[in-house]
């Protein structure tokens, strides 16, 4: 009885309306005109920021390191076009604060020419440290959002006995159909990267799964994969947020990651589709990830569709592409409509986290008044992890943070499916967003405040190590002192007495 | 474009609060109309006086509080609870009925709490409860059913608003429930005292009871038009009508002379307003689905103790006003699990598939 309730394959999500048929049926345009400058921030990835190799001046050439990772988790980067390096300086973020970045500009010289690579004969013949160390120089991260660096996640595999590789097609989000036509239209080229990805981690199988609004491209990848039995693909139901990889694992395996754990705890790695695209292109053609498919969507955009954009290209270029009516725009947001970023303006790069451009008309969103919870609970059967977010907002509303914790705070996602259903359009996400960000402020004033402590302990134990050193030394120099005396006078009563 | 920092998701699912209340209004129409033909115009005066009353308190509430009214107002809650309370009286009973109860329900069982959302126990079902305490005559005085057109005229019914049915043997009588616990204390067994029951009268209405009490039918078809758009969910209302059911056939089995059928029970009192409008209602009934089949099962066997052994004939709002009180305590212990822990909050183990 309880089980129809405990661990049903699918918990809550929603089914928002798609968007997805406007660009889903247009191939990838790969004809966006060479920009004349390309913004290339260093920071593009989870980890530490890459470490800028060139100097103002330097001539690039098309795939030439930029900037080299720093530390075990980071990613380089890499020129996406040949030209000249005019500056390296602090320029806007695509993030919704818009504070700057370090950033690369090249001015390009309109050759794009390649630098000279070397391409394995056979790259299935390269040996498991060799493919990582490849897709690591490549500056391969993660491209369904996450953008951690995916030779970091492969490492991780080999060392911890991996028998399952997910790849996550869900693309759950709507309007968004990169992943969707990049499958349609380079299934062979992904199903290479999948068997590279396995040979990196020595991992026996990999299951595909597919959204199954995607038929075309469940087609494509199971003609792909007929030569290879270790691949299988599969079709599971549209239903945000199908893309989330640990509701992905569970749809497909019926397993359940550990809490506080990782998916290698399970023997199990997963990867966006679109990774593994990215692995292929670093492995058998030597090409680091300089460029990537975006979708570039919504009411403001007369000619929605795919384009394949250079890394670096400003994002007005790609809208101007894409003939947005740019006084229509009444939302900017990179990613999806559910778990993207709205951005304050145009003049940002397009990065490698970047899957969509989503140009939205005032027709496309609203922005209704907040009325009171009504305890309807359509956020409980909505939430993906079995949280309850109509309690830990209002918790939060009157800042008790650590209550919301004890609700479960630190296991949501984010995925917006709560805020999505609410009938009295209270910004659930928004609520804990904000209470993640003042936790993650106090830790770190508890962490300065005990810093601050420790510093000062370490001063008065030094002080008072030092005035009992101090005394110690008096005390040696008045009982030597005494001594003296006390000699001196004997000598004095021995020299008197004889 | 935006400046203001806006988190996701940038669309909705477009489902607004007004939207619901005036489903969940639709989906009482059709008994309320049945009632109106089968008791004629006072039933319809007695209606608005409530509805406008409760509408009347709602802005008086909202404007103590300091707050526009007009917003609140239009999002149909205060209507839905003057309806409500206008279907738990008896369908003549005078207007200062209607007007005490939506005061009741409006102030004692919302405003207090600090209004929409706050409330620990059904408005309606207060109202309803503390009329029948305050007023035991008034709200037991059931009229016999005389439909539209042959009972009182248009004027003549503003008398019956203004003060009760007349006090005439031949136009009133009691419930079925009032019956039997009447038929009890002269030690009448229960086929006595049914010989003139009929099952399919009671189950499409015509039979005398409160606006919410008749027509079993029309309130199921209500009800099950509610499941369809998504505005209640399936666990309240099938646990509390599986709980009562299995109970009633049980006790009638083992002593048919004193326990009422399933049947007689299904169809009587205000059982199918209470399992999908009353139940049913978001702020006072528990969150997650196994909270809400315990919430459905307790009101159930609740019904049935106070129906079979208790004081009063009729223990819809007694049975949902206790539940209610228990809801908070449904909701700390009843949680649903969080994905990768146990449901006591540990993490799974990890164990190699």
């Amino acid at each position: 009885m309880l089980a129809i309730f405990e661990n049903p394959r699918l918990r809550g999500g929603i089914h928002a309306e798609e968007h997805k048929a406007e660009t889903s049926d247009q191939p990838i345009a790969l004809n966006l005109p060479l920009p004349n400058k390309l913004y290339i921030p260093v920071q593009q990835h989870v980890g530490k920021p890459a470490e800028p190799v060139v100097k103002v001046g330097d001539k690039v050439l098309k795939g030439q390191l930029l900037a080299y990772s720093q530390g075990t988790i980071s990613a380089p980067i890499h020129a996406p076009s040949s030209g000249t390096v005019i500056d390296v300086m602090e320029c806007p973020a695509p993030h919704p604060s818009a504070l700057p970045i370090r950033t690369i500009i090249i001015e390009t010289d309109g050759l794009d020419q390649w630098r000279s690579t070397i391409i394995p004969d056979d790259p299935f013949a390269l040996n498991a440290e060799e493919i990582c160390l490849r897709v690591g120089a490549a500056g391969v991260v993660g491209m369904g959002g996450a953008v951690f660096p995916s030779a970091v996640k492969l490492n991780l595999g080999r060392t911890n006995k991996i028998h399952t590789l997910v790849i996550n097609a869900g693309e759950c989000e709507p309007y968004l159909t990169c992943d969707d036509l990049l499958m349609q239209e380079r299934a062979t080229h992904i199903v290479s990267g999948i068997r590279l990805m396995l040979r990196g981690m020595h991992a026996p199988k990999a299951m595909v799964g597919i959204e199954d609004n995607k038929p075309q491209a469940f087609q494509s990848m199971q003609d792909a994969c007929r030569d290879f039995p270790e691949i299988e693909v599969k079709q599971v139901p549209t239903r945000y947020p199908m893309g989330w990889d640990r509701q992905m694992l569970r749809y497909l395996t019926g397993w359940e990651i550990p809490a506080d754990g990782r998916a290698t705890d399970i023997g199990v790695v997963i990867h966006n589709v679109a990774t593994a695209y990215a692995v292929y292109r670093a492995v058998c053609l030597g090409q680091p990830l300089i460029s990537r498919v975006v979708t570039i969507a919504g009411g403001a955009v007369a000619k929605p569709q795919n384009v394949e954009v250079l890394i670096g290209t400003m994002l007005s270029e790609v809208l101007t592409f894409c003939e947005v009516d740019k006084t229509k725009i009444a939302r900017l947001i990179m990613g999806g409509p559910m778990m993207g970023d709205a951005l304050p303006l145009t003049d940002v790069p397009v990065v490698k986290a970047c899957s969509g451009i989503l140009a939205l008309s005032a027709a496309d969103i609203e922005e209704p008044e907040v009325q009171p919870c009504i305890r309807c609970s359509s956020c409980i059967t909505a939430c993906p992890v079995g949280l309850l977010p109509l309690e830990m907002a209002s918790r939060i509303r009157v800042n008790k943070l650590d209550e919301a914790v004890q609700l479960g705070l630190k296991d949501c996602i984010n995925c917006g499916s709560c805020s999505y259903v609410c009938p009295s359009n209270i910004p659930l996400v928004h609520y804990f967003k904000y209470a993640s960000g003042e936790l993650f402020k106090r830790q770190q004033m508890e962490h300065k405040s005990e810093q601050t402590k420790r510093l000062i302990n370490d001063r008065n134990d030094r002080m008072e190590r030092i005035r009992l050193e101090n005394e110690a030394e008096a005390r040696r120099v008045m009982e030597a002192r005494a001594e003296r005396a006390r000699k001196d006078a004997e000598q004095i009563a021995q020299g008197v007495q004889p | 474009m935006s400046v203001k920092p806006i988190s996701g998701p940038h669309v909705g699912a477009g489902q607004r609060v007004d939207w619901i209340m005036r489903r969940v209004i639709i989906a009482l129409m059709p008994a309320s109309i049945l009632n109106i033909i089968l008791f004629g115009w006072p039933t319809l005066y007695l209606g608005l006086v409530t509805i406008a009353s409760a509408m009347l308190f709602e802005a008086w509430c909202l404007k103590l509080k300091g707050v526009k009214a007009l917003p609140f107002l239009r999002d149909g809650s205060a209507v839905l609870t003057g309806l409500l309370v206008a279907m738990s009286l008896p369908p003549w009973a005078p207007w200062w009925i209607g007007v005490v109860g939506s005061a009741i329900a409006i102030i004692l069982g919302k405003q207090v709490y600090g209004g929409l959302g706050q409330n620990l126990f059904n408005p309606a079902m207060l109202a309803r409860v503390a009329l029948l305490i305050s007023f035991p005559i008034e709200m037991t005085t059931w009229v016999n059913v005389t439909p539209l057109f042959t009972g009182p005229g248009i004027l003549e019914s503003f008398g019956i608003l203004a003060s009760g049915v007349p006090a005439t043997d031949s136009l009133t009588g009691a419930t079925t429930l009032g019956a039997i616990k009447t038929g009890f204390s002269l030690n009448q067994t229960v086929p006595q005292i049914l010989t003139d029951y009929s099952g399919f009268l009671a189950l499409i209405g015509w039979e005398r009871g409160s606006l919410g009490e008749t027509s079993s039918l029309l309130l199921l078809l209500g009800g099950f038009w509610l499941l369809r758009q998504g505005i209640i969910q399936w666990h309240i209302p099938a646990s509390l009508l599986l709980t009562l059911t299995i109970l009633a056939t049980i006790f009638h089995g083992y002593d048919p002379d004193h326990y009422l059928s399933a049947w007689v029970h299904l169809n009587s009192g205000a059982i199918m307003l209470v399992a999908f409008f009353i139940a049913t209602d978001y702020v006072t009934s528990p969150n997650t689905p196994l909270g809400q089949i315990v919430f459905g099962a307790g009101c159930g066997i609740l019904i049935f103790v106070i129906r079979s052994w208790g004081g009063y004939p009729e223990g819809t709002g007694f049975a949902i006003l206790l539940m209610n009180a228990f809801t908070p305590l449904i909701d700390h212990y009843i949680r649903p699990r969080i994905y990768g822990r146990y449901r006591n909050g540990k993490p799974i183990d990890i164990s190699q598939p």
